[in-house]
């Protein structure tokens, strides 16, 4: 809805923009105010890129017996870390594990906050209810990973889980979720936990955009709630999904936080449980800066590879360019 | 309205569910908090005990007080990194909304492709940059990589297009104000709500990040609550009556952001794909 308002308002804004006389207004000025925004970008995210892709392509040449101060020196190492990244033994079953963790997370942390944020927005009327659920399932987003992943590693440890004293009182067994065949679900649990809120309050947020007279006529026409759902509310929202979508892929690729507080909780979890796991411990448990800095391009590579493809494939521009 | 009616019972119990499920951790460290090291794991999970007071004060005592400095670094990380990574987003968010110049469109362009960048990957990088400089192991090697957030620009140029009228930036300039004196007295309180938006969604990225502290810090005191936590549940796995600790602290970390959000909670109606606030 606002794509399409905003829109006219540069067309508006940009002829009398152009031919303008400068009113006391300096050339300099737009770059004076950027200046800070330019100069921190290069530093801390631009040279760092480029200084990742370029010891991606060095190494260590150590010779003689690699006592002397000259005896270790860097020289060009070409692709060979990457080569050597790739055949790893421990990075194809990290991207394995991310793979299928991004395949359990993101669909049902959207799914989920697909149908919180339709739900909310049927129940627009019964304000104490939704409100309660609102704010209930976006609490989330307030506790950071670390914590959650405290707090959700008690409550999988079997001694602790109120689920297993449930599931046993019922004359089950109950599973281990933190068993090397569970452990998936149970990081992937921490981050639907964390994630569902602050996407369904974006997509809720999108729908509230929409006048009711329009769900009014379409009711009027005879269209059942979940035509309305299905037909109306999910293409109005579409943009909103593509942004969350790509947001939750790029936060997935670089999930870290909540498998690192699990592992003193969950033996098996292993030091290179994901992509970026292996990263830190090339870098500061064997101090092999190289390694770790082509891995690191390579998960670059990979999100920027998914998630502008991801754009492409659905048409849509990521951003409102046009205001 | 008598279709919504008749469909809001299930409705009304999955929404129930999804709340239930979303206060289920924060229930359980409400009630795990008051229970001593050695009910913790042999008491019923939801059965309330009486010491949270205790485990308060242990906390509290741990190694003379870090915890509350863990809680100060937090503050100042999350705090000053927000304010000035929304001054700068403000100031570049409005020249790129409010001005023509050369080479505008790439610079946009480059800001968006930086916010598809996972601010994870450059941890390493920035570590190594500023290892060279000899600032790792400081509180600006949280905080200066804190500081840009393209995100915030992003939106920041979203607010100053759509809540800046070129007319009035004209007649502050016909009436002889300075640029800058512009920008303060005009321009900034006019974007106020947008700039809440961008305040807050900065203040919480910090907050909650782990990986850049966990990186780039080596010295304990220098460490916000994530890291310190979760060194604490380290420690756990060998000391279990450290437990209490990590679940006292766990609780007592939550609290102020929680609160945060509960009072500022219209700002964070955001429309990603639009970026406009929903006020």
């Amino acid at each position: 809805m606002s794509l399409t308002t905003t829109a006219p308002r540069k067309t508006a804004a940009a002829p009398t923009a152009a031919p303008r006389r400068r009113t006391g207004k300096k050339a300099g000025t737009p770059y004076a105010f950027l200046a800070p925004a330019l100069i921190l970008f290069t530093a801390f995210l631009a040279a760092p890129i480029v200084y990742a892709g370029y010891l991606s392509l060095r190494k260590v040449k150590v010779s003689g017996l690699g006592l002397g101060a000259k005896s270790r020196t860097e020289i060009w190492a070409g692709f060979d870390n990457y080569a050597r990244s790739l055949s790893d033994p421990d990075f194809l079953p990290s991207v394995y594990r991310v793979g299928a963790y991004g395949l359990i997370v993101v669909p049902t942390m959207l799914g989920l906050a697909l149908l919180f944020a339709l739900l909310l927005d049927a129940n627009r009327t019964r304000e104490t209810i939704g409100k309660f659920a609102r704010i209930s399932i976006f609490l989330p987003y307030a506790v950071p990973a670390v914590v959650a992943s405290l707090l959700w590693g008690f409550l999988y440890l079997p001694r602790v889980s109120p689920i297993n004293d449930a599931i046993e009182a019922l004359g089950f067994t109950a599973p281990n979720l933190l068993s090397s065949d569970l452990t998936m679900w149970a990081v992937a649990n921490i981050a639907v936990w964390g994630g569902t809120g602050f996407n369904m309050i974006v997509i809720y947020t999108a729908l509230r955009a929409v006048p009711t007279s329009l769900y009014e006529s379409a009711r009027i026409d005879g269209a059942s709630e979940l035509a309305i759902a299905w037909r109306i509310k999910i293409p109005i929202v579409m943009p909103s999904l593509v942004m969350t979508f790509v947001f939750s892929l790029i936060a997935t690729l670089q999930v870290f936080a909540e498998p690192m507080t699990l592992r003193p909780l969950a033996n098996t979890i292993s030091t290179t449980w994901t992509p970026l796991m292996k990263v830190y411990r090339d870098a500061f448990a064997r101090n092999d800066l190289y390694a770790a800095a082509a891995t690191s391009v390579i998960i670059a590579l990979a999100t920027f590879i998914l998630s502008f493809g991801f754009l492409k494939l659905v048409g849509r521009r990521a951003f409102n360019q046009e205001d | 309205m008598t279709t919504t009616l008749k469909r809001s019972p299930v409705a009304t119990t999955l929404l129930l569910l999804g709340a239930a499920y979303c206060l289920l951790p924060v229930l359980w460290v409400l009630i795990a908090s008051s229970k001593s090291a050695s009910e913790l794991f042999s008491t019923f999970t939801l059965a309330p005990s009486t010491h949270l007071f205790d485990n308060l004060v242990d906390l509290a005592g741990y190694r003379d007080g870090l915890y509350w400095r863990w809680m100060g670094n937090t503050v100042i990380y999350a705090g000053v990194g927000a304010a000035v990574s929304t001054l700068i987003s403000a100031m570049a968010g409005y020249a790129l909304a409010k001005f023509e110049f050369r080479g505008k469109a790439t610079v946009f362009n480059i800001i968006l492709a930086g916010v598809l960048v996972p601010g994870v990957i450059l941890a390493i990088p920035q570590y190594l940059l500023l290892a060279k400089l000899g600032m790792t192991n400081t509180y600006w090697a949280v905080l200066l990589p804190s500081f840009i957030s393209p995100y915030g620009i992003y939106l920041a140029r979203i607010f100053a297009a759509a809540a800046v009228p070129t007319e009035i930036l004209e007649a502050s300039r016909i009436d002889g104000s300075g640029e800058w004196r512009t920008f303060g007295t005009v321009v900034l309180p006019m974007m106020r709500t947008g700039l809440v938006t961008v305040f807050l969604f900065q203040f919480v990225a910090i907050w909650n990040n782990f990986m850049l502290p966990y990186i780039m810090l080596g010295d304990d005191k220098l460490y916000p609550l994530t890291v310190g936590l979760n060194g604490l549940l380290n420690q756990g796995a060998n000391q279990p009556s450290m437990y209490t600790s990590v679940v006292t602290g766990a609780l007592v970390s939550i609290i102020p952001l929680i609160a945060l959000f509960l009072t500022l909670q219209r700002y964070w109606q955001v429309d990603l794909a639009a970026g406009g606030v929903k006020a």
